[in-house]
């Protein structure tokens, strides 16, 4: 089988006997691959233009707040709110990365290079996945480390206003982290609809969007319990009402408590277990659309 | 095909077939949906070497091949990969086999270098080794300084080699190529062909090409394995299939009948082809005979060729429809 020794001028066929990786580091790779396409990465210019444009906004909104704060001393928005604020353009992200993930993919028809390999099926959407969800929660995240850093910097109360800051920093960050998983697997399963990829940014921005008025009409039904449960029906609102039930004050500043109460009532556990089942969901639904792509 | 050798120390997953068998298929068969049957009860074992799968579109060998990565789960029947079994063990078999697919599969924005290395990683190869790996690739299947060019601006010719460079970069034990001449012009396809022979012959790799064009897998193949609508033609070494069949071909302007008749009565296996008279051809005695019982018959001779038959031409009569 193997090529003769001692052959100098001609190299030909060498066979390979090292290592092989296993499922794991594959999986690594296939992840990092997909967190390098979605800021362009590898790819041409064109390609990184339109997700470091979102970046240097998000970033440039960040260096502003702080900028105020350090400044006049007024918080202009919690490290949680910054994520709330910045939703338009989180969603603008997912509309064009999603695509770039998969739906370029399922049109190159590049899937049947992946799925003659070793690695399991359901590797190719989870690393997917997992890279837009880090694509998306370094977008809300980083921003965030910004504002830390520019308010630890410029704290009046030593290391003990350095504690604080961290303790408000990292409930931002677990609401950013929210943010990036119902995002992602929406965002990745309505992409994974199709190869083209304007019909997937399109379809992604929809699904975003068109829900929006559902809960505008809900809110002003004349039903309580219906007004409470409105934002359950996009997922904006519902991150919003989790973020509302379970950070509180860091999110909703002013009359807090109030506030709350007359977006969600008391149904911020029903919020928390709709997003838990939307992501499983999309998740679930990824996964069976990937097992009946793979054996085309 | 050598069947019965059983391996003393790794046992064959089918008792009749020995450890040296590349791809074994028993009673295999695959519907979809209970309707559409794509292969219907097909029993093939072959050897290594470069095996030519040859059927007509539709035929059933790119759902054979999918059953051979475990990509399809076959209805019914058993079927082995390298020893191993894909429908248990899919991870195993494609860690050892490479796959071409016959249609288009290359991302149009990445360049050749990058997306074999990016593939060989998939494959379970450390970094460095899958770059290393992918030139070496790439080089081997004739691309050069193309390799840092976006995929998207390669002719079809081009396009194919990245295909079977991807296939090779983790270095199979097997590789199947579905249609690997699709598209390409007459000077493309024998370079691919060539290309697939010294695949087989000097990497030491096993090949199975499918391809619907008979004359072109013939040329290069040790095996061939025919199907047509699910179900197996023949599978043989081409050897033992033109071999046997050199014949005589004889033409009289009159007197047919009375020719075949009087080389029966000489022992020589006559069989009526229209006009002609085809003869096996045993040795040069068999022109004698025939030029004889012509001369002793006086008839007039139009013609006495010598003709080797086609692999096609063994196929012929069994699928009427196709061709």
């Amino acid at each position: 089988m193997s090529e003769p020794t001692g052959v100098i001028h001609d190299i030909g066929y060498q066979r390979y006997t090292g290592p092989r990786l296993g499922r794991r580091q594959v999986f690594g790779a296939l992840y990092l691959h997909g967190l390098r396409t979605a800021f362009g990465l590898g790819r041409s210019a064109k390609a990184k233009i339109f997700p470091w444009l979102v970046v240097a906004i998000v970033t440039v909104v960040a260096a502003g707040v702080t900028a105020v704060r350090s400044q006049i001393g007024e918080v202009v928005m919690t490290y949680a709110q910054f994520a709330d604020n910045m939703s338009w353009l989180v969603i603008f992200f997912a509309a064009v990365v999603a695509p770039e993930l998969v739906s370029r993919d399922l049109r190159s028809g590049v899937l049947p290079l992946y799925f003659s390999r070793p690695m399991p099926r359901s590797d190719y959407p989870l690393a997917k996945l997992l890279a837009m969800i880090t694509a998306l929660w370094l977008l809300l995240g980083a921003p965030q480390l910004v504002m830390f850093l520019g308010a630890a910097f410029t704290t009046g109360d030593g290391m003990n206003g350095v504690w604080n800051e961290l303790l408000d920093l990292l409930p931002g960050l677990l609401y950013a982290g929210l943010w990036a998983a119902v995002f992602a697997s929406i965002g990745l399963l309505v992409a994974s609809l199709t190869g083209k990829r304007a019909f997937a940014a399109g379809g992604v921005v929809a699904v975003f969007l068109m829900t929006t008025p559902i809960v505008g009409t809900l809110s002003i039904m004349p039903s309580q319990t219906l007004n409470e449960l409105a934002g359950l029906a996009s997922p904006s609102t519902l991150v919003q009402g989790v973020g509302a039930w379970s950070l509180g004050d860091l999110l909703i500043t002013g009359d807090a408590a109030e506030a709350t109460h007359s977006l969600i009532g008391d149904f911020g556990p029903v919020y928390a277990v709709a997003a838990v089942l939307l992501i499983a969901g999309c998740v679930t639904l990824l996964l069976a659309r990937y097992r009946k792509v793979a054996t085309r | 095909m050598d069947r019965g050798r059983g391996g003393p120390h790794d046992a064959p997953l089918l008792p009749t077939l020995g450890c040296v068998t590349l791809i074994a298929t028993e009673s295999l068969t695959k519907t979809y949906g209970g309707v559409v049957t794509a292969l219907a009860d097909l029993t093939v074992a072959v050897e290594p070497g470069i095996i030519g799968l040859v059927g007509a579109n539709g035929a059933g060998k790119s759902t054979l091949i999918k059953i051979l990565l475990g990509l399809l789960t076959p209805t019914s029947g058993r079927v082995q990969v390298l020893g191993l079994d894909p429908t248990t063990d899919s991870a195993a078999v494609r860690a050892r086999v490479g796959y071409m697919p016959e249609h288009e599969a290359l991302p149009p924005d990445l360049t050749a270098a990058e997306l074999v290395t990016h593939l060989g990683r998939i494959s379970g190869l450390p970094r460095t080794v899958a770059r290393e790996r992918a030139s070496e690739a790439l080089r081997h299947v004739g691309l050069y300084e193309e390799r840092y060019r976006p995929v998207g601006g390669y002719s079809t010719g081009m396009k194919q080699r990245v295909k079977l460079a991807q296939a090779l970069v983790h270095d199979p034990d097997l590789l199947l190529l579905d249609e690997p001449t699709n598209g390409l012009d007459p000077a493309g396809r024998d370079a691919m062909l060539a290309l697939v022979h010294r695949i087989g012959t000097e990497f030491g790799i096993s090949v199975l090409v499918c391809s619907h064009l008979l004359g072109e897998v013939e040329r290069i193949c040790d095996t061939l394995i025919a199907i047509d609508g699910g179900r197996l033609l023949r599978a043989d070494h081409i050897s033992a299939m033109t071999t046997s069949t050199d014949v005589l071909a004889v033409e009289v302007s009159e007197g047919t009948d009375d020719l075949a008749a009087r080389l029966s009565a000489l022992q020589l296996p006559v069989t009526r082809d229209g006009r002609l008279l085809l003869v096996p051809l045993a040795d040069d005695a068999t022109y004698d005979l025939i030029l004889g019982a012509v001369a002793e018959l006086d008839l007039p001779l139009h013609r006495l060729d010598q003709r080797r038959h086609r692999v096609a031409e063994l196929f012929a009569t069994r699928e009427p429809s196709h061709v």
